[in-house]
């Protein structure tokens, strides 16, 4: 069990600002490299996005919709075997709009069945396609976009543009737009084996965590917020916290970078060059959710695990962070999700933008979160119909709960944009002892993103704290 | 430490991080990464067990270094010489 701040130590090796998958892979790397680690974390509950909440009976996951396979090698090594094992596949995947409605198990294989049978595409240019987004490398070539790159080996296929793309937008936030680098390493992860779950759901995963890391003698507080990361003569001195200065040589900050830089350490301690680059950083966008749990014995037809649904007529980056959306993903939670919950659940997620939701006044806030909550249902009948009957609860999250909630710069539940990677990865270089983990630069982002990024940045800190 | 110690200390740290690496057919000219299916990341790993076991600091451009068992331990031979 965390605890309270009253019970941390005034000196560490290293502090953990956050509780994020990376916040918690960063503690639990130091911790075996034999540092004394302390863990922060403002809210009561850790996992940063990756976290549930009880309702009625219910427990509902807010980003635990699929990962890729090369969770299973991650966590075998940097954290547990128990851990390791409650991974299982997700083997149905959902597609359907108006231009094509399919099932699949979201791999390479299967993919290049679908894309030759279905879509009608030479095999020697899919064979292509996939030998060049497996070969791609965060420090290729950025200039070309994954527009670009889908025109160039499906020119004028917009069905087939939506089969690749639409689930990494859901993924990761990205668009059309962005580094096609960015979107072919996180699809070729996820083609490499499909879709895996946590079997056991996201309380499970971080209560394992958790024990684990106390385990490892990692001092765990919760309710404890950083208000400023201390930074003397140019070199990290620790935190203050709750009003309270606790020193250590080395800060690792799981808040989002632009919040690290212009909250927590402040514009003051970096050269202009640097702003330079943190100024430029877009933040990604963020989500609005519909939660939906089902009446204790009422159950519903196995329709897929993971559903990517629109009715709109093509597929459009702009479309989709639109607030009124005409597409969305329904993560289905069966009870095999949580063996022993006998609760079915259901979770649709949209991007969205912050600032679209922000600007509302109290009334029409109420009024949009109702009104997404009643599209959200319309689209649902269509896969299980009457299901209205069923439900005995439904809430909504829209940008502003989730910035409430994470404290992310504009509620982002995808990190930012490309360039925000290099400035996390460099911003020790600027202030020695300061390090940032999290979601940066769209391909460290996601569940899997966030854990081996965790690792990255650790060997940096490790390297850090044996040299001074 | 002999040539031959360093690349059982890279063999031992791999076996650490994948438990069914097969080391029969290995070829110490060859790349690791192809031969035993290793990743960026695992390679990472086996910087960070050299700095926690013998504290090698080993800077990210020398990484290519590790390529090879030969060339692990021809980077590897003048730094660990007094272990």
């Amino acid at each position: 069990m965390p605890f309270s701040l009253d019970k941390a130590a005034d000196s560490y090796d290293v502090i953990v600002i956050g509780s994020g998958l990376g916040g918690l892979t960063t503690a639990k790397r130091l911790s075996y490299c034999g540092h004394k680690v302390l863990l922060l974390e403002f809210h009561h509950q850790l996992g940063g996005l990756a976290t549930w909440f009880k309702r009625k009976g219910h427990i509902f996951d807010i980003s635990l919709h699929g990962f890729p396979y090369g969770m299973v090698k991650t966590c075998k090594k940097y954290w547990t075997r128990e851990i390791t094992d409650s991974i299982v596949q997700l083997r149905n995947i959902v597609f359907d709009n108006p231009q094509f409605s399919l099932q699949t198990t979201f791999d390479r294989l299967d993919f290049t069945a679908l894309l030759n049978k279905k879509f009608k595409i030479p095999q020697t240019v899919i064979d292509r396609f996939f030998a060049t987004v497996a070969g791609m490398n965060f420090y290729d070539d950025q200039t070309m976009t994954t527009r670009e790159l889908f025109e160039q080996f499906f020119p004028g296929r917009t069905d087939v543009h939506r089969l690749l793309m639409e689930p990494i937008t859901y993924a990761n936030g990205s668009t059309l737009d962005d580094p096609a680098i960015t979107y072919g390493i996180v699809f070729s992860n996820f083609m490499n084996k499909g879709v895996f779950t946590f079997e056991g759901g996201t309380d499970k995963l971080i209560r394992m965590m958790t024990e684990d890391l106390e385990k490892n003698g990692v001092m765990i507080c919760t309710n404890a917020k950083v208000e400023r990361i201390l930074v003397e003569k140019g070199k990290v001195r620790g935190v203050e916290v709750n009003g309270r200065v606790i020193t250590a040589p080395a800060v690792v900050s799981n808040s989002g970078i632009t919040n690290t830089i212009y909250n927590l350490a402040g514009r003051d301690v970096f050269s202009s060059d640097f702003l330079e680059k943190a100024d430029a950083i877009r933040v990604n966008n963020s989500s609005c959710q519909v939660y939906i749990g089902l009446k204790k014995d009422s159950s519903i037809e196995d329709k897929g695990d993971l559903l990517f649904t629109s009715t709109a007529p093509v597929f459009d980056s702009s479309e989709l962070l639109d607030m009124h959306t005409h597409s969305k993903t329904f993560s289905v939670y069966y009870p095999k999700t949580r063996p022993g919950h006998d609760r079915f659940a259901i979770v649709a997620s949209m991007n969205s933008r912050f600032g679209d939701w922000s600007s509302l006044s109290p009334t029409a806030y109420e009024t949009e979160k109702k009104a997404l909550i009643e599209r959200t249902l319309v689209d649902l009948n269509r896969y299980f119909p009457g299901v209205n009957e069923k439900i005995d609860w439904l809430e909504a999250a829209t940008p502003k709960t989730f910035n409430r909630y994470t404290l992310h710069t504009h509620g982002t539940s995808f990190g930012t944009k490309f360039e925000g990677l290099a400035v996390s990865r460099s911003i020790f270089k600027e202030v020695p002892g300061l390090f940032h983990v999290g979601s940066v630069g769209i391909i460290m982002s996601g569940w899997l993103g966030a854990i081996n990024y965790g690792v990255i940045v650790s060997n940096d800190v490790d390297s850090y704290i044996r040299s001074v | 430490m002999t040539r031959a110690a360093i690349k059982d200390l890279i063999l031992e740290i791999i076996k650490d991080i994948d438990e069914d690496a097969d080391f029969n057919t290995l070829q110490s000219d060859q790349p690791l990464r192809d031969q035993l299916d290793l990743d960026s990341m695992d390679f990472l790993d086996i910087v960070m067990e050299l700095r926690k076991r013998h504290k090698l600091q080993i800077p990210e451009e020398d990484y290519p270094q590790l390529a090879s068992l030969d060339s692990c331990a021809n980077y590897l031979e003048p730094l660990l010489k007094n272990v």
